[in-house]
């Protein structure tokens, strides 16, 4: 559980926390990449590795932002490079459509990004982080979903 | 109404007598003003509990997927039972959407369709009263004559009384029936959809976020729309799983918030506006602002209405290659 960005309000500490599902095929390769060619990206991101952008369940993204992460970045393979044939393609519409609904509903859209990055854009991912992030950072942190009640076991 | 009903009764009344159905899904009248609860006819004596008005709101599909569940414990073969049940427009689509989705048998259903013109939405009654409850209504055909808990009386006009969702319905007449009753009655509604979803787009984030919290702090998280929807028949509802426990069992806003953000997202591409959700919600929580927003978005990405047909796709199991994706982040 991330920890609660109530504790740590914005002034000149603060730092924006991402959460970050990368696929596994494609985006999390990309991330490796970027590790191992030594390309500078700010250490805000927390990641998450899931089989594919299939996977994400619209939930998460609502989770990480109740539990205090001040911003999302969905990644997977470009379409037609799936490793599972269309799995990025159904995600998509998945994506467009809470999108949509969390915009709609007052949270701000800088919050939540969604990206294609391959195993070879090492470079492509530090730059969408860095463009991830300081939106983030531009919005101070989030407020609108934490909750205010105590978690208990 | 009056011929429509009678019409109803001696149809069912010859199912039974045919033995085409073991069990009949309809409508009997509640104790309540302005509502009416499901009842489960069993024999052709039982029919005149049968009632079809304008109170008829809740969707019968949302019934059938239990009829169908095989009975726990029980060995050895078992037949699904033959169900009939009565569908207005909207819940013949649900029943569409339920068939593709593998819930109820198409081959153990006998499918009654009705004409409808609209359904009353008891809470706007009572809110055009301005008192807390209903004691008495009456309706005729062109208005309500409500009275409220404190002996205020009122009269109401039919047409703004209506639920908001049968003000524009579009789709009037059952889309999948085996049976079609007053089939020349009324034609889809002339208004623009998606008005509540324009108005609420064009007020800025904090305004909308706002107002989202004013209405959704009234709910007390009972699970009435979900019960009365025909698209939530998972077995374990993601409001109350625990491994992984997705929100807590709070009225806290952020739980409140999730909870109806989920419920909304869990109908893209199935919800068919039927305004069940609506009339079951005991605080009047006005849940199509959620419903409508992903409709209309499914309507405008992706070109798709919710169960029209047997044949169609869902929106969520397929995809084009050319879907939208300006929305995506770019470096």
């Amino acid at each position: 559980m991330i920890k609660k960005t109530t504790e740590k309000k914005s002034g000149n500490g603060w730092e924006p926390r991402i959460v970050a599902f990368l696929c596994n095929w494609c985006s999390y390769a990309g991330a490796d990449l970027a590790g191992v060619s030594r390309i500078q990206y700010p250490p805000n991101v927390r990641v998450i590795r899931v089989p594919c952008s299939g996977r994400i369940n619209p939930l998460f993204i609502i989770k990480a932002l109740q539990s205090g992460a001040d911003g999302v970045l969905v990644s997977g393979c470009h379409p037609g490079d799936c490793h599972y044939i269309s799995g990025n393609l159904y995600a998509r519409r998945k994506f467009a459509l809470i999108k949509n609904l969390l915009e709609y509903v007052g949270i701000e859209p800088e919050r939540v990004h969604f990206s294609w990055v391959s195993a070879a854009e090492g470079v492509r991912f530090a730059e969408i982080l860095e463009k991830v992030i300081d939106s983030v950072r531009a919005l101070g942190p989030a407020s609108r979903m934490i909750k205010q009640l105590e978690e208990v076991a | 109404m009056k011929q429509v009903e009678d019409a109803l009764r001696k149809e069912v009344a010859k199912l039974f007598e045919e033995k085409e159905v073991d069990i009949f899904v309809g409508h009997e009248a509640a104790s309540l003003p302005l509502k009416t609860s499901a009842c489960f006819v069993r024999s052709s004596e039982e029919v005149d509990r049968l009632v079809w008005n304008r109170s008829c709101a809740a969707n019968l599909a949302a019934y059938l997927p239990q009829l169908f569940k095989r009975p726990p414990g029980l060995k050895g073969a078992w037949t699904p039972p033959k169900v009939g049940v009565v569908v207005k427009g909207c819940d013949s689509r649900s029943i569409v959407g339920l068939i593709k989705e593998k819930q109820i048998p198409r081959d153990r259903l006998f499918v009654i369709g009705i004409g409808c013109e609209g359904m009353i939405d008891r809470h706007k009654v009572a809110r055009a009263l301005g008192t807390a409850g209903l004691a008495e209504a009456k309706i005729d055909e062109t208005a309500v004559q409500a009275i409220g808990t404190d002996g205020t009386e009122k009269q109401i006009d039919i047409a703004e009384a209506l639920a908001a969702s049968c003000q524009e319905c579009q789709h009037r007449h059952a889309v999948l029936a085996d049976l079609a009753l007053n089939e020349a009655s009324a034609s889809p509604a002339e208004v623009s959809r998606y008005a509540n979803v324009a108005e609420f787009e064009d007020k800025s984030p904090d305004e909308r976020f706002e107002h989202l919290v004013t209405e959704l702090s009234r709910c007390i998280r009972c699970y009435a729309c979900r019960e009365a929807c025909p698209n939530c028949y998972c077995e374990e509802c993601f409001a109350e799983e625990t491994t992984p426990k997705w929100l807590g069992v709070t009225t806290d806003l952020p739980d409140v918030v999730f909870f109806h953000l989920g419920r909304a997202f869990h109908q893209a591409g199935r919800c068919v506006d039927c305004g069940a959700c609506v009339a079951a919600c005991p605080q009047g929580i006005d849940l199509r602002l959620l419903n409508q927003k992903i409709n209309k978005d499914v309507e405008e990405l992706f070109g798709a209405e919710a169960s029209l047909s047997l044949e169609e796709a869902g929106v969520l199991c397929s995809f084009r290659m050319e879907d939208d994706q300006s929305f995506m982040t770019e470096p």
